[in-house]
């Protein structure tokens, strides 16, 4: 079994490097995480990072990428609301990379 | 994330055949499914003492239901036709992706137990005389990386002068690895999702609901018409069964809207099914009938459940194989439906026919920055067909760009039409954890699109497959082209259709 070592803790991971228990989930584990991937996390990082939880919190499932540029749109100007943005922010696609740093599952499917 | 530790094949001045570079790609495995995902499908955990005569039965019970099957295995002559005609073999150079050594590997096995010959032969030792071999680890994990290197484009079987399907063989491999407890994570794992859920996505009614609703204010801000996507709407005349990707992922939903404004101006009533909310049938790609029927019947049961007169398939290339070749005899008979339409029809299909009949005002100038290709996705190009004439899969969906476009180019002949090369995330393989192969395998594809980009200036690809568009998203930006250069046929149809009252 995979695991993620954060703050002296192992926290199991799928293969990819999901989170398997959201409850494991921290701030912290984002920065862990994005050491990984050599990515600096900002504020804007934090937006989509949040607004992912609280979409799963309510919906089971990850927004879909047009209601993530919308949202993202309206908190953070218009011009951010958009795919090329959200990619400027996780290279790796905002669907997943992004999934990934919020504990979420990864999308399945033909995505 | 998955870092990239291999190199982008190098585009030439034409497609090359690439010398041999034996095991090159022996390493790349899908992820194996947990046993949960396993048990879901009806199959075992994980491999167990005992599997390699299991494996045997279970190959000896497909040769025996499958007379097709039994015949690719004993009809092949090694000539040779096939083995430059597959995009993972000339993406790669590794030997054994080429159709015939492919085959082989089944086909070793098959002859070892399932023929006189290999029976006698094997008792005493000499099956290698005949080409036959035993089945034991080193052959299963050959199977599990090379029947994962397959999407089940048929390209192959176009070449092949007795029409040996690789395809077939591909699945025949996979759903003997799922009965002895190795089956593919991507697959497995999304078919429970289907059976949880209802979708690939594991997308739930309310996460649906509130996306369409969401769609519902976009066009009204972009266009000011209340164009509607309907769900569970009981006596609807036509239910849409579309892959849950367009309703997720980008470029894809730009095709839903299309979809859903030619409804509107055409005046048709129309829903999804929350319950039936896939157009994906991955039972396919496993080559499990038994899957492949379960997830069938969800849209029988929907479509009974509504009341509608019609079905209409939405842009996806495998699921237009599974309805337009499948549906009837997985779920029918669908005689409950308007016999004066297809069942089941294409959107393409339902599209054209409007078009035709001047029942749709499009104006192409709205797609004037665009100068389109079209990519024939493999199982509508080679399995299935539309309209009421041999062809008109090839047909159809270019004059419904045409009359979306004014700047259309094909790509070279030997490339589209039943030639075309898969997107190279085909046949249950468009997962990261087989990214090396998407990226290799895309390489003919690429290469007859730099030609039309170079002479025609071509900047978009439209494609009506959900794999092809989020394969494509991925690997082209590995070939230097931007990733939205990939988009629906029916998003261009969205740009260019005139909503409102017919002037």
């Amino acid at each position: 079994m995979s695991s993620i070592e954060v703050n002296g803790k192992q926290l199991e991971t799928d293969e990819e490097g999901y989170l398997l228990n959201r409850d494991d989930w921290s701030e912290d584990i984002v920065d862990v995480m994005a050491a990984e991937d050599d990515c600096e996390i900002t504020e804007a990082h934090w937006e989509v990072i949040n607004f992912l939880r609280e979409y799963y919190d309510e919906y089971q499932i990850a927004p879909a990428v047009r209601v993530l540029t919308k949202a993202i749109g309206k908190k953070m100007g218009a011009d951010k609301g958009n795919s090329k943005y959200l990619y400027e922010l996780f290279p790796y696609g905002p669907a997943k990379q992004a999934c990934k740093y919020a504990g979420l599952p990864k999308p399945t499917g033909c995505v | 994330m998955a870092k990239t530790e291999f190199d982008t094949p190098e585009l030439g001045e034409f497609q090359l055949t690439p010398k041999l570079h034996d095991g090159v790609m022996a390493h790349s495995q899908p992820y194996i499914a947990k046993p949960e995902f396993q048990e879901a499908l009806g199959f075992p955990g994980e491999l167990e003492d005992g599997w390699e005569d299991r494996a045997v039965t279970r190959l000896g019970e497909l040769v025996d239901g499958s007379r097709a099957l039994r015949v690719f295995l004993d009809s092949c002559v090694k000539c040779g036709a096939c083995t430059d005609k597959c995009h993972y073999y000339l993406g790669t150079g590794d030997p054994l992706n080429m159709p015939v050594a492919r085959q082989d590997l089944l086909r070793k096995v098959y002859r070892r137990y399932h023929t006189p010959a290999g029976k006698v032969l094997g008792k005493i030792g000499l099956a290698g005389l005949i080409g036959a071999a035993e089945m034991n680890k080193e052959v299963l994990d050959q199977w599990y990386s090379y029947f994962h290197q397959c999407s089940q484009c048929r390209r192959c079987s176009v070449f092949c002068p007795y029409g040996i399907d690789t395809a077939e063989i591909s699945m025949a491999a996979r759903e003997v690895m799922d009965s002895i407890g190795q089956g593919q994570k991507y697959c497995n794992e999304i078919i429970a999702k289907v059976y949880k859920i209802g979708n690939n996505l594991g997308l739930p009614e309310p996460a649906l609901v509130d996306t369409l609703e969401g769609l519902e204010e976009d066009v009204k801000d972009e266009t000011g018409v209340d164009v509607k996507f309907p769900v569970d709407v009981k006596g609807a005349d036509v239910l849409l069964i579309t892959p849950s990707a367009d309703f997720f992922a980008e470029p894809h939903i730009d095709g839903l809207i299309g979809y859903a404004k030619v409804f509107h101006q055409a005046g048709i009533s129309w829903t999804l099914s929350s319950y039936a909310s896939e157009a994906a049938n991955f039972g396919m790609f496993i080559g499990s009938l038994d899957n492949m029927q379960k997830v069938a019947e969800r849209i029988r049961t929907a479509a009974l459940e509504l009341g509608v007169k019609r079905i209409v398939v939405g842009e996806c290339g495998h699921a237009w194989r599974v309805a337009y070749s499948f549906w009837n005899t997985l779920a029918g008979p669908f005689d409950f439906l308007d016999p004066n339409y297809p069942a089941p029809q294409h959107i393409i299909e339902f599209t054209h026919d409007l078009i035709q009949r001047g029942a749709l005002t499009l104006d192409p100038s709205a797609n004037d920055e665009y100068r389109v290709t079209f990519h024939d996705s493999c199982n509508v190009a080679r399995a299935s067909r539309m309209g009421n004439r041999p062809g008109g899969q090839f047909v159809l969906p270019r004059e419904v760009i045409k009359s979306s476009v004014n700047h259309f180019f094909d790509m070279a002949p030997e490339t589209i039409h039943e030639n075309t090369f898969c997107c190279g995330g085909g046949g249950g393989l468009l997962t990261d954890d087989l990214m090396e192969l998407r990226v290799k395998g895309a390489q003919p594809r690429m290469q007859a699109l730099k030609d039309v980009v170079e002479q025609n200036q071509v900047n978009y690809l439209a494609a009506i497959c959900a794999i092809c568009k989020s394969q494509f998203s991925k690997v082209l930006p590995y070939y230097g082209h931007p990733m939205d250069m990939i988009g629906s046929v029916h998003g261009l149809v969205s740009n260019a259709i005139q909503l409102g009252t017919k002037q």
